[in-house]
């Protein structure tokens, strides 16, 4: 019973905080509460017995991903929605619409499936341990193609919002014009 | 006891469905991408139910799965926001709907 309560009780803040994350208005506000719906599955990880999943999330979600997206915000800052606008979009209405289709979908066969009834969980674990040795074992190939992933999203974003510099060439004017030029057009000296 | 199964599939559909409401119908890139990392933390809330609830919790499988998942989602995560700064860099803005050169 106590488990009970407590589920509820981490369900309702998840869902609360995941609501505010996408309905707000100021952008920093969203990246907060997102950050506590992150928590908040965590909380969930640790009450269904993933300790080191929800460690994991922890520290990449509400650790990470968080303070990036908080840094996104900080750095795109100024194209804000202006304060006087009250109504909310016609897509909002239209993204709310597809979103309660899409969970009457889901929700009927969760909850007319007779196979998901009942089915109390036995004991089970995931001590750190074993997910070590499954992962220096049997996952080993996925583990090092992540690393590579990891370097090569890094190496990437890195690239993609690096400050372009102007290219030399232009400026010494090397390349040919792009754009075939009008005959009376001084600017082009060929 | 904990709660059952079902309870916690209706709890990762609605966080789904908030995620795809945010993804679909604001006009932000960035809180474009925060519905989509809410997405995928639902599915990721599903794979740790099914696996504990499961026969055969020993395997190990969900946990697995969802480690790699919040792996490649730190990824997605920093490649996605670099594309929407490199945008800002360039446009001097980050609503959707204002990002339509490609629109025939």
């Amino acid at each position: 019973m106590r488990n009970e309560i407590a589920f509820y009780l981490v369900a309702a803040f998840t869902v609360a905080f995941a609501i505010a994350a996408m309905t707000l208005r100021d952008l920093v506000h969203c990246a907060l509460c997102a950050a506590g719906a992150f928590a908040g599955l965590a909380m969930l990880y640790l009450q269904l017995d993933a300790e080191f999943v929800g460690f994991a999330q922890l520290l990449v979600y509400v650790g990470a991903i968080a303070v990036l997206i908080l840094f996104a915000v900080l750095l795109t800052r100024g194209d804000e929605v202006r304060p006087g606008r009250a109504a909310p979009a016609r897509s909002w209405w239209m993204g709310a619409g597809a979103a309660a289709l899409v969970l009457a979908a889901i929700a009927a066969p969760i909850l007319l499936s007779p196979s998901l009834e009942g089915g109390a969980p036995g004991a089970a674990s995931a001590p750190v341990r074993r997910i070590g040795e499954e992962l220096m074992t049997r996952y080993v190939l996925p583990l090092e193609l992540v690393g590579v992933l990891l370097t090569g999203a890094l190496l990437g974003a890195v690239v993609i919002a690096m400050r372009e510099e102007p290219r030399t060439e232009d400026k010494a004017g090397g390349i040919p014009p792009r754009f075939t030029p009008t005959p009376g057009n001084p600017a082009n000296p060929r | 006891m904990s709660a059952p199964l079902t309870h916690y599939l209706i709890l990762s559909a609605l966080l789904f469905c908030i995620g795809f409401a945010g993804a679909v119908g604001r006009r932000s890139a960035i809180l474009v991408l925060i519905g989509i990392e809410l997405m995928l933390n639902a599915a990721n809330l599903n794979f740790i139910a099914f696996w504990r609830y499961g026969p055969h919790p020993e395997a190990l499988t969900g946990v697995m799965f969802v480690l790699f998942s919040i792996a490649i989602a730190a990824a997605e995560a920093a490649v996605g926001l670099a594309l929407v700064i490199a945008t800002y860099r360039q446009r001097r803005t980050t609503r959707m709907d204002q990002l339509d050169t490609l629109k025939g």
